[in-house]
Order: structure tokens, then sequence, then C-alpha cells
């Protein structure tokens, strides 16, 4: 590989129209441990059975409360962790693999491919290291180019994320930098192998507003022009509006709705989706929000009943939802997919009160 | 001194009458390097039953302001001049005595964090016990103590029978819950309230919101809410004031500050929060960073940021002046700012 090639934008193309990643039934159980001889009989079902695809090029947004199981599957994705159960089907030109199966120096390459960006910028790097180890590290760890190829091409990084001039970073410790620049250093050490997946759990949560929508420009910008796609999780809906292509919703370990990301915001059919955005504040005093009020809050996902995940939650619970297992995602519109047995019912229902 | 229960229900409110005045406020924290001018001649009055925001990004001075009004800063600050008067007392000119028979009682805090305002290894009821004691020695028994904090718990939609239990035991949601309880314990004038709901889910956070405007409402209480999130003080507050290193640079209603923001920062940061209602707009971002407290910029503390800076702003500082209806910018082109619009649709 060569490690200078920034020109990827026919990366998509590479794929052939096949999507990136095919995530089926992907499955992660903790158990809880309720003695040292005893064998665990509960499980917490972090990511229960989720399934979906990302298209090579693509950003999806996974929006949940906390413990829905975002963070979990994006881990999964990256193999930061052993799913229990499931398939995650990457493909990224000829390369093709089970990223749930694949063990040791399978890894290894396979990260060659994948990145990750956390939260906080302040705790995701070592504070002994210089910006230099930091961004290049992945190259040391992967054993791509010589010192001088490894620094020319952190030079050329730092550049494309706005460290201007690179020099003058190279060999600063990251207490030296304010925390959007550090978000763009790890911006940069996230592509500096030239991944095709990038998966950034609340990146910009840390950041206050001015410097959140320059992080988050450089990152919708360096995901067209790289051909990137991003799996970015968040729990702020409105950051997800403007990152993401589609949405992912998630709750307590499953996806309930899923769609282009206008058409979800705009016409959001989960019972869920309806409350979580109604919760959102609108930054415009002159704007009421009508509420979706649902009951009680977010329930554990220790060895959860069959039926639907949302039901004790849920205004609209019925006798469907109460003798049924945990509703499929079905198709209710373009691309647009909803796991809930009474959408129809729903929106009959809120049409006559509204 | 009567202290009675019906203290929780309702105060007499007059609306045009000031609770509190912070005026011409400067606060310096002298550390190894120098002196960081951490809060600069911010003036202010919240009237009774008034909710009052402060926004601004980390470091601008709003949790200084804050905790000067608390006077809980740490032993490196310095008041260096100005007042903050509570009914017309000056809260700078009290002894730490006296000080500390108003904390609680007149003003209460509701900090940012939920997590750590709670000592782990009480049961939340004691903790909230020990303010009743400071306060009311003597004037309640313990029976009345126990039905004080039960009615106070059902006010913020937590079960009386978790004052038995201990903070490990309470959900995030539940600990702010039982905090704001706290606050409400001795029925303050004002709560000045941190980032509430900071940590929160959005679902709980727009509970938390709704439960302390209803509380407000109902006690007459006076509320300061301060906060970086801007769509958040745009649903709780009437008046909004916007801080930058330091300085107050736009204060007015939050619905004239909101429709005709005119500081060019207050512009910027109301244009650069993302909303995901109404039409997706290209967002603005702010260029650069805050400066160094410890070496301010002259004249305008904006200017090396500004896209209106002129020579008068780097060497002139702009006053606080009223723009009309109490709306009040300090920026020497503040009538040019509409124009900004234009220039920003790119």
């Amino acid at each position: 590989m060569t490690v200078t090639d920034t020109t990827v934008a026919s990366r998509p193309a590479r794929n052939d129209g096949q999507p990136l990643l095919e995530i089926r039934d992907l499955e992660m159980k903790f158990p809880i441990s309720r003695g040292m001889f005893r064998a665990a009989t509960e499980f917490v079902h972090a990511v229960d059975g989720i399934s979906f695809d990302i298209a090579a090029g693509e950003s999806l947004g996974l929006v949940g409360e906390s413990g829905c199981g975002k963070s979990t599957t994006g881990r999964l994705l990256v193999k930061l962790m052993e799913p229990t159960g499931g398939s995650i089907n990457f493909r990224d030109g000829d390369y093709q693999r089970d990223v749930a199966k694949i063990r040791g120096s399978e890894v290894k390459e396979f990260r060659s491919r994948v990145q990750m960006i956390f939260q906080d910028p302040y705790e995701s790097m070592n504070p002994r290291r210089t910006i230099f180890d930091t961004v290049s590290e992945p190259m040391a760890v992967q054993k791509v180019g010589s010192i001088p190829e490894r620094e020319k091409r952190v030079l050329e990084l730092l550049r494309l994320v706005g460290l201007t001039p690179p020099q003058n970073f190279l060999f600063r410790y990251p207490h030296e930098l304010s925390g959007g620049q550090r978000q763009r250093i790890a911006v940069a050490r996230a592509l500096v192998m030239n991944p095709s997946f990038v998966v950034a759990d609340e990146p910009t949560s840390m950041l206050d507003v001015s410097i959140r929508i320059s992080i988050m420009e450089l990152m919708t910008t360096l995901a067209r022009d790289l051909g990137v796609s991003y799996l970015y999780i968040t729990h702020d809906l409105a950051v997800a509006r403007y990152m993401c292509e589609r949405i992912a919703v998630m709750y307590l370990g499953k996806i309930v709705e899923i769609g282009p990301t206008e058409e979800i915001l705009s016409n959001p059919k989960h019972p869920y989706t309806k409350a979580l955005l109604s919760a959102v504040p609108v930054p415009d005093p002159s704007i009421r929000r009508t509420p979706v009020e649902i009951k009680g809050g977010i329930s554990k996902a220790i060895n959860p009943p069959p039926e639907c995940r949302f039901i004790e939650r849920c205004p609209f619970a019925a006798e469907v939802c109460r003798t049924n297992p945990h509703p499929p995602l079905e198709l209710e519109g373009d691309r647009h997919y909803v796991s809930c047995y009474r959408v129809d019912e729903i929106a009959r229902e809120l049409g006559q009160a509204g | 001194m009567t202290i009675s229960l019906e203290n929780l229900e309702s105060r007499q409110v007059d609306p045009t009458k000031a609770l509190l005045e912070v005026d011409r406020l400067v606060m310096r924290y002298h550390i190894k390097a120098g002196d960081v001018s951490a809060v600069e001649d911010v003036s202010f009055t919240v009237h009774q039953g008034e909710a009052v925001g402060l926004v601004g990004e980390s470091g601008c001075g709003k949790t200084s302001i804050a905790l000067s009004l608390l006077r809980l800063l740490p032993s490196n600050a310095e008041y260096v001049s100005g007042e903050i008067r509570l009914n017309g007392e000056d809260l700078l000119w009290l002894s730490p005595e006296e000080m500390r028979t108003r904390r609680w009682k007149d003003i209460a805090m509701v900090f940012q964090g939920a997590m750590n305002s709670w000592n782990p290894v009480y049961r939340v009821g004691d903790q909230i016990r020990e303010t009743l004691d400071t306060h009311y020695r003597g004037v309640m028994n313990y029976a009345q103590q126990r039905e004080h904090m039960e009615k106070l718990f059902s006010s913020v939609g937590l079960p009386p029978a978790m004052l038995d239990r201990y903070p490990h035991e309470y959900s995030g949601g539940m600990r702010q819950r039982a905090v704001i309880a706290m606050a409400l314990a001795c029925s303050p004038q004002l709560i000045i309230a941190d980032e509430p709901t900071t940590a929160l889910d959005v679902i709980v956070q727009d509970q938390i919101l709704k439960e302390l405007k209803r509380i407000q409402a109902e006690m007459g209480m006076s509320i300061i809410y301060i906060s970086h999130d801007i769509a958040v003080i745009a649903e709780v507050t009437d008046s909004l004031g916007v801080m930058y290193a330091g300085k107050l640079v736009e204060y007015g209603p939050t619905s004239a500050v909101f429709s005709r923001p005119r500081h060019p920062y207050a512009y910027l940061l109301l244009r650069s929060t993302p909303s995901i209602t109404g039409p997706r707009r290209q967002l603005a971002p702010l260029e650069g960073e805050p400066p160094d407290l410890l070496d301010p910029p002259t004249g305008c503390r904006f200017h090396p940021r500004c896209p209106f800076a002129t020579e008068q702003c780097v060497t002139a500082e702009p006053p606080l002046e009223d723009i009309g209806g109490g709306h009040r910018v300090a920026c020497w082109h503040h009538t040019e700012v509409p124009e900004l619009e234009g220039a920003l649709q790119r």
C-alpha cells in the first residue's frame, strides 16, 4: 500500500455498488456474574440482533439515549470487542471478510482499514507522546513507511485537518493544544492510514459550539474528499442532522427506526423516535414544541422479555404488542424502516387527535 | 422565626422589583503566571420571579459569576470591585458567618453534574436534613423535617421512600431531581442552576426542565440558568445574557436577543447552533480561538475574531449600551450586524 495516496475519490466506485458493511443479527451480551463459581444466568443484551448496511462513502448516524447500545455497536464494528453472535461483512474493494470471525493477524490487517475517533480529546491521547508520535502511531503499528515517510505523511495530514503551519505542531504535546486542536489531531490520527471506515463516538460533544461546527465541517469535507464512510454515534440529533445521510435510532439494543435523515426528522414513525424528537430543545424561543409523553425512564436490558423493548413506556401499546415478539424492521416509505406493529394505527390516532 | 411548610407553596412576586443586582462586578484569579481577568465589569439585574440565562463558551466566566454570587470562589480569587446586592444588601461585605446563613436559604445552587453533588456514604435524606439542621435549628423537629423532605421529594417527582436510599441507587435523572429538591429545601428566593441538565439524556432533560419551570412559577422564585446549550436557555428563560471572555456582551429579553442579536459574537453563536427543526441552514463557524485571559485583547475582547473589527475596536472598549426595550449591546458596530446575515449566505 502506498501511504501517500490521498486521491481515492473513486473509492465508492471500487465497491461496485456493494455496501461497505453488511451487519446481520449482530449481538453482544454481557454476562452478569453472581458469584465466583456460578455460571452467569443473566445477561445484559447491549446489542440484541441488529441488522443494517453502510454504503461506501456514506455516513450513518446512530442515535439513542445512554445505555441503548450505540457505543457497543461502534466498538463491535471496529473489532474492539468480540460479538457474541451475528456477522459483520466488510467489503473494501477486493478485501472481504466477516469481521465477527477474523482472528490474530487478520485483525491487524483489518485495523489498517478502519479507525475510531473518541469523545474526549483529553483522554484519548497519551500526554507523554508528541503529536508526531500520536498521529504516526497507526503507521508504526502496521509497520508502514520509513521515519521520513511517516513524517511527510503526518505533515500532510496536519495540513489537511487545518493545523497550519504543520511543522509547528509536529513536536508539541497534547497539553499545549486546545480541545478543538486536539480533536483535529484525533481526526488526523484516524485518517493517517487512509481508512475506508471510521467510527466516531460523540466526537464533538465535549467541544464548545463554535469549535464544534468547525470540527463537523472538517469531518464532512474529509469524508467527501477521501471517500470515507462514517458511523457517527451521538445523542445529539441536531448534530446528526448536519453530519449524516441516514439515521438509525436505537433503543435497548434494538434499532427501532432507520432511514434518510430529513425523513426521520420530519416524519418519525416509531413512538420512541417521536418522543425523542419532541424532547429536543429548539434554539428559538418563538417555537413551542408539542410534547409526546412517554412513561418512566429507560429500562434495563437485563434478560429482556421477548416482546417489543419499548412496550413498558409506549403510550400506544396494545394487545398485538404484548402477544408477539419484538417487531421486525418493516419498510414504511423511501428507505425508511420502522420496527413497530402499530405504525398505521398510531398515525391514524395522532391524525385524529391533531 | 417562623418557618412553616406553607413557605414551600408560594411567595408574592412583584416582577418590577429587583431581587439580585450585580453591579460592575470585576473578579480575578491569581495564578502563578499572572492574573486571570475572569469577570470584567459585569452588570445585570434579576427581578422577582424572573428566569435569567447566561450563555457562553467554556472559560467565558459564567460559572465564575455563579460562584461569586454564592461567595464560593476558591482562595486565589479576588473581588476587585463591584457589588452584588440581594434585596439591596451587598453580599460582598457580609462576614463568612453571615454569608453562610444566606446560602441555601436565600440563594441555592444546583451544581453541574449531579453525580458529584452527593456524598456517596450518606443517605440522600440525611444530606438534605443537614441543610435543614443548619438553617432551621430548633424550629423543625425530626418528624417535621421528614414531612418537609417528603413533600419536597413529591414536588420534584420522586417517591418519598427514595429519601432512605444512597446516591448510587439513584439514576442520573433522579439524582438531579434530588439535587433540585435539596435546593428547594429552605425555599430560597433565588436558585442558580449551573448546567443543570448537561449530563442527562434529552427525554430526562426535558422532564427536569419542565419540572423546574413549574416549581419556579408556583413558588415565585427567580432562577439564573447557566449553560453552554443555547437551545435549553432559549426555552426556559425570560432574559438572556451572552458572555464572552469575562464580559457581558449582550443582554436583554430572550425573545429580543434571539430574534435580533446585535453583538457579532452573540449573532455567530446563535447562528452556529444546529437545530432539528426549520430549514437545514448553513451553520456559521466562528474562526479562531477564545483569548487568553492572562493577557486579554485590548479594546473589545472579541476584536481578533470579529468580522466587523475596525481601528476603534482595537483601541477603545465599547460600553454596554441600551438599544431599546432593555436590550443592551457592547459593540461599536451593532447597527451593522444585520448586514452580516447577507454576508454569511454563501
